[in-house]
């Protein structure tokens, strides 16, 4: 992959129309770009339109302006290389584990026997042997999430969507969940753009970090992480180097949310 | 039915809940049997005392009398079995094509909404016509045999499956099918993978009403003009103030969509094992 980026949306614009007829503004002007094999986070405040920008990517949503590239290829659609781990369970609750990971592969016609084959193998990896044949409903929040993404990354995406996917989880589950997504992604070579409203969440897990502004979102500043890799996500909070960069970036971010608030009572 | 809701432990008392539900079930089954005792006893004996005039409101122990002379001897329009078997067969025939005929329209518009807008108008249209009405015209076109029932059964069914599982598509998660998308799923795969089986239980829920709307198709079209089936047997039962035989009529029909209910029941439950609430529901 000789691509100069993997993910770019250059001068993006997404409006609504809300039910009353006015046109609302999720993003204007909107600039970033994630290098192949990057793990970039966005945070911002509440309902800033941090979600909007991975619907755009994914291709299930379109701007009014400006362009998104995959690849330095436009985004015409949905594309076979995105993978998208949604903030609520979207696992299928009629289908078991093994049918619920063997979904991607079928839908793009890889054969019955061999997409079984690589569903239990990735079944394994996520550390779900034996709950093949569970239902969602009969699984927790965690498992739940792990289905989730196993769903994903038995696709091979080369760039991979998440909608604070781990919000849900309890906090130990979530650390959890944080370590294995890390393994995962070192594993796969992903660009991964990663929403989430939790600072430390973004701090510990990217490469860079994306601070948006209120609606309409702008990038506000890109904070690059230096922390080595392997992250040990339980020990690193504690990391004198995290908490100076968590510093930074709170400040940053607490502008933002106090600008949001101002502008909201005026 | 049963209802699902369990007695609450108001009481400290240590006592199994096992127990106290099997207490509460007898208890159930107890009460059933004296209602039904009390209705039809009361029934019985207030003809018998002269209350009732067994002319007009027939009497229980008549009524058995006349079933079994029906399956002894037969019913004045033939053998009782080939009659019901002549009901069943109309309003199953219908109640199919009907369901079938529902869902696949009922899909279709609800995944098309320039289909849905353009015939939402008629479908409101033909659904405020009194149905049954129809009826009449069917026997006229398609006369007096099972064909005209058949098509009264499917109308009847039609409206019901079809408003459901276009209600049911309507409702289908919308991040469940964005989910579909991502994973590589075509058009025709999101409707399979996703629309169907979250439309499932909408349309499994309106095929129990709708087999008895299949059921009073056929038979209200063979009461209209028919040769044989179990809505003549009441016609003709009617046309000789035989009030008797129209109850035992009512009691095969009664058995018969009792039956056709089970079986409902069954392939819902297979269906949709995948729901917690299915499993702890039901009796």
């Amino acid at each position: 992959m000789n691509a100069a980026s993997a993910v770019a949306l250059k001068n993006v614009a997404r409006r609504f129309v809300t039910p009353s007829g006015d046109v609302l503004s999720a993003l204007e002007n909107f600039d970033l770009t994630v290098a192949p094999g990057e793990f970039c986070a966005i945070v911002g405040p509440t309902g800033c339109g941090k979600s909007t920008t991975l619907g755009l990517v994914s291709g299930l949503a379109q701007p009014q302006g400006g362009t998104v590239t995959l690849f330095d290829a436009p985004v015409t659609g949905v594309d076979r290389r995105v993978g998208f781990v949604f903030q609520q369970d979207a696992v299928f609750p009629w289908r078991d584990v093994l049918g619920n990971v063997m979904a991607g592969p079928l839908f793009r016609g890889v054969p019955r026997a061999q997409a079984e084959a690589e569903a239990r193998d990735w079944i394994a990896r996520v550390g779900l042997t034996g709950f093949e044949h569970h239902h969602p409903h009969q699984l927790s929040g965690g498992m739940r999430k792990r289905v989730a993404l196993a769903q994903t990354f038995i696709n091979k995406p080369e760039v991979l969507l998440m909608d604070e996917p781990f919000s849900a989880l309890d906090v130990q589950t979530r650390e959890l969940m944080q370590e294995e997504l890390l393994s995962l992604w070192a594993q796969s070579g992903a660009a991964v753009l990663f929403v989430t409203h939790d600072l430390d969440e973004a701090i510990l897990l990217a490469d860079r970090v994306a601070v948006l502004t209120t609606r309409p979102a702008r990038v506000k500043s890109v904070h690059t992480i230096d922390l080595p890799r392997p992250r040990n996500i339980a020990t690193l909070r504690y990391d004198e180097r995290f908490v100076a960069i968590a510093r930074r970036l709170s400040d940053d971010l607490r502008d933002e949310v106090l600008r949001a608030r101002r502008e909201a009572m005026a | 039915m049963t209802d699902a809701t369990a007695p609450l432990a108001t009481e400290g008392r240590i006592e199994s809940l096992a127990e106290r539900q099997r207490r509460r079930w007898r208890m159930i089954i107890a009460l059933r049997i004296i209602v039904f005792v009390l209705l039809v006893g009361g029934w019985e004996l207030g003809v018998r005392a002269g209350w009732l005039d067994s002319f007009f409101f027939g009497q229980p122990s008549a009524i058995v009398d006349k079933l079994i002379d029906w399956i002894r001897n037969g019913t004045s329009i033939g053998p009782l079995w080939k009659q019901v078997w002549v009901t069943i067969y109309e309003a199953g025939a219908g109640f199919l094509i009907g369901s079938v005929l529902g869902v696949v329209c009922g899909i279709t518009l609800g995944r098309n909404q320039l289909l849905s807008d353009v015939f939402s108008i008629y479908i409101k249209i033909a659904n405020s016509i009194p149905r049954i009405v129809m009826g009449s015209i069917f026997i006229v076109a398609l006369g007096l045999g099972s064909p005209s029932k058949i098509a009264l059964a499917v109308v009847m069914v039609f409206f019901v499956v079809f408003g459901n599982a276009f209600q049911g598509v309507r409702e289908a998660d919308k991040n469940l099918i964005a989910n579909a998308r991502i994973l590589g799923a075509s058009n025709w795969q999101v409707t399979r993978a996703v629309i169907l089986p979250s439309a499932l239980s909408w349309i499994l829920a309106s095929l129990h009403v709708s087999f008895g709307f299949a059921l009073i198709g056929a038979i209200v079209g063979e009461f209209l003009g028919a040769r044989e089936g179990m809505g003549l047997l009441i016609a003709s039962a009617q046309g000789s103030f035989d009030s008797n035989g129209v109850f035992a009529a009512m009691i095969v029909i009664a058995v018969v969509a009792l039956c056709a209910e089970w079986i409902l029941t069954t392939i819902e439950k297979r269906l949709l094992t995948w729901r917690p609430e299915v499993s702890a529901a039901g009796e």
